[in-house]
């Protein structure tokens, strides 16, 4: 089956902007990638996985241009310790990062590795991403393996004493950045990985996470506040026998923003939990799109994800649950929430389930509603002003997402941002 | 203290009067007791009183130490001193019951000018004051309400009204749900709180609280109206009885 012309037009015109870049030991596996998005051609408004989200300005030839953000607050993440690596519009900046050096672990720039002729991340980099093309397509995935210009590679052998902190910082009002980051995790090894910050006007990242059996990876991300950027991500997580993993994100403010999760347990005994919370306003629109696949018995997952909206904001929420024929005793359990702030804002979700296993337990939910308004008056009728006891239940109503968080630290730096979001509100 | 005069009241949503005309005083000092069958408006009353949405006053008025109940929003109300302990309440997934009692306290001192309560402060007079009401740790560390059963529920409702220590206090059937322990805690949480500068409204089906909160004063609400008020005696009567004798001799 062929791509239709007006695909294939639109990918053309994107392609030619582009150079694939030619160093090195990823080589091979950008020039599948292209091949590979020639094959799908981007995503279209036609497309059933884009029917509530307009991929138009993630493929224009040119990224729309976005203002930088500042703030006085102090930045996400601050109080904590953590090993920091900074990318400027999509580039490593060496001088704004600490040593990557740490005990437990090996960072180095994809780029740096390119010349080596064994390396882990050469069996994973477009790996994972070629394999979650399948059975729905993520063209933009392709396209970031194919032209990411920078990224790094994470290999965690031990138990490294400090979170990896990827900061990004959107400096030009026109950047357009691709990054591609890969993490190995041994077996038995831990790591945190956080990641925060405007990236870029438009940005499109993908990160590639292999867990072997018994690690372990836990990631919180921020990304926010700033308002005009666009942005796709995509997570592919492979997981081996006993394997933790655990990712919550944080979204404030942002008119596109598509988070996509790409799960696969293909061990025993492994745990996944995705879980989100977000906070928008007016033009905001926040895409939530998850893919559990469970190939392995006695696997646990989780999505929980939770959006707030207000002023004509929109959330989507797209989520699966596949049980392999086999994959049996599999706990998998889904809710995608959002509480409407005014009558303007809307909520479009498509949970799923595909279950080919007979003894699993799967739950999904979805709701969509307002402040519960005897909550709201018991809590006023305690003296509790309405804008206050209407934040507390906004807080309440994120809680569930939140607590997700295992360090009670970054949960609770979670909070404050949410709190100052909620503040801010005139 | 609180003053109703000729109190009518219709839901907002439909053309349903329920509140017909309700004169009654509550002096400072004094506990007033209400009683009367089910559907007779006790409730609503409470609900108007404290502000709820979805009715609408259409004659009357209410007033608490002279100001106007009606025209204030409910946390003014309350801020002003009157409180009501719901016949139902409320479940509240995610917050954390002592975050409630500590945001409200400081919310109501806040909107009097006074300065908020410290933590430590706070924390001293919540654990001495749910120790007396037998609430436990874990019951303070819970969300609100939420899988406490229902006289665990009710217990909680006077920890708030002796948190918040307000001037007029409105307990709608505290007492149902209770069991004979539970309900000599609750009236002694409603006892150490009497003064002369505070007046109770206790809405009841049962003598037996009564028998622990002495009433100044028992009146009898029926469809929407105050048809009898008596002393204490009253509250036997109805024991005894039953409504049916005080309607047919109103009517
Ligand atoms: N929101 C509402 N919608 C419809 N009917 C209502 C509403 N609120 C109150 N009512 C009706 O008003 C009447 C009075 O109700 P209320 O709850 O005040 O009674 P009550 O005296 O407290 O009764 P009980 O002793 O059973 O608690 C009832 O007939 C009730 O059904
Ligand atoms: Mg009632």
């Amino acid at each position: 089956m062929g791509v239709p012309a007006q695909k294939q037009t639109a990918t053309e015109a994107l392609l030619s902007t582009l150079t694939l870049p030619t160093a090195g030991c990823t080589r091979s596996a950008r020039e599948a990638a292209l091949a590979r998005l020639r094959e799908m051609g981007v995503p279209g408004r036609r497309d059933e996985y884009w029917k509530y989200t307009r991929p138009d300005t993630l493929i224009a030839p040119e990224a729309p241009r976005a203002a930088t953000f500042h703030t006085d607050e102090p930045m996400m993440f601050d109080a904590i310790d953590r090993l920091k690596i900074v990318f400027v519009d999509g580039v490593f900046d060496a001088e704004a990062s600490d040593a990557l050096e740490m005990d437990g672990v090996r960072i180095e720039r994809i780029e740096d590795i390119c010349c080596k002729d064994i390396h882990w991340a050469k069996d994973l980099y477009g790996v994972l991403e070629a394999r979650g093309q399948s059975p729905v397509p993520r063209p933009l995935a392709a396209l970031n393996t194919a032209f990411a210009g920078d990224g790094i590679a994470i290999h965690v052998t031990g138990k490294p004493s400090k979170p990896i902190s990827l900061i990004y910082r959107h400096a030009s009002e026109s950047s357009d950045a691709l990054l591609h980051h890969v993490i190995r995790v041994e077996s038995g090894a831990e790591v945190t990985i956080l990641e925060n910050g405007p990236a870029a006007s438009r940005f499109n990242k993908c990160m590639e996470i292999d867990i072997a059996d018994g690690g372990t990876l836990h990631h919180v991300r921020a990304q926010g506040r700033d308002h005009e950027r666009r942005a796709v991500t995509h997570m592919f997580t492979r997981l081996g026998a006993g394997s933790v993993y655990k990712s919550f994100t944080l979204t404030v403010n942002g008119v596109l923003t598509r988070n996509e999760q790409v799960v696969e347990l293909t061990g025993d005994e492994g745990v996944a939990h995705v879980a989100g919370a977000c906070v928008g306003d007016g033009d905001f629109h926040h895409d939530d799109t998850v893919f559990v696949t469970h190939d392995a018995v006695n696997c646990e997952s989780r999505q929980v994800f939770k959006k707030v909206l207000r002023n004509g904001a929109t959330g989507v929420f797209q989520g699966k649950i596949l049980v392999q024929p086999g994959a049996q005793k599999t706990d998998g359990y889904q809710i995608s929430q959002s509480l409407l702030l005014d009558d303007d804002s809307q909520f479009l979700a498509k949970p799923e389930l595909e279950i080919y296993a007979d003894d699993v337990a799967c739950s999904h939910g979805s709701t969509s509603g307002a402040i519960d308004e005897t909550a709201l008056f018991y809590l006023r009728s305690r003296g509790v002003p309405q804008k206050e006891a209407t934040d507390l239940l906004t807080l309440a109503f994120l809680a569930e997402a939140v607590e997700e968080i295992e360090d009670e630290a970054l949960a609770a730096d979670i909070v404050s941002r949410l709190e100052g979001w909620l503040a801010r509100r005139a | 203290m609180l003053e109703i005069k000729n109190l009518h009241v219709k839901l907002e949503e439909e053309d349903k009067q329920i509140l017909k005309g309700v004169d009654l005083t509550v002096e400072a000092g004094k506990v007033h007791a209400i009683m009367g069958p089910n559907g007779s408006g006790k409730s609503t009353l409470s609900y108007v009183l404290s502000g709820r949405d979805g009715y609408e006053v259409t004659e009357g008025a209410a007033t608490l130490s002279g100001a106007d109940l009606l025209e204030m929003e409910p946390e003014e109300r309350a801020a002003a001193g009157l409180f009501l302990a719901f016949q139902y309440p409320v479940e509240i997934p995610g917050v954390g019951n002592m975050t409630f009692l500590r945001t409200a306290v400081n919310a109501q001192r806040k909107a009097r000018g006074e300065e908020e309560l410290s933590a430590a402060d706070f924390l001293k007079e919540v654990r001495a004051k749910a120790k007396a009401l037998k609430i436990d740790a874990d019951m303070l560390k819970r969300p609100v309400n939420v899988g406490f059963s229902g006289g665990e529920k009710k217990r909680n409702e006077i920890l708030q009204m002796a948190m918040l220590e307000p001037k007029m206090c409105i307990l709608d059937e505290t007492d149902s749900g209770l069991d004979v322990d539970a309900m000599k805690l609750v009236a002694e949480g409603v006892n150490a709180l009497r003064d002369a500068g505070r007046g109770f409204l206790v809405i009841t089906h049962y003598q037996r609280l009564l028998d622990h909160i002495k009433p100044d004063v028992v009146h009898i609400m029926a469809d929407g109206r105050i048809v009898k008020s008596g002393g204490p005696e009253l509250a036997l009567e109805v024991e005894n009885n039953g409504y049916a004798d005080i309607l047919a001799e109103v009517n």
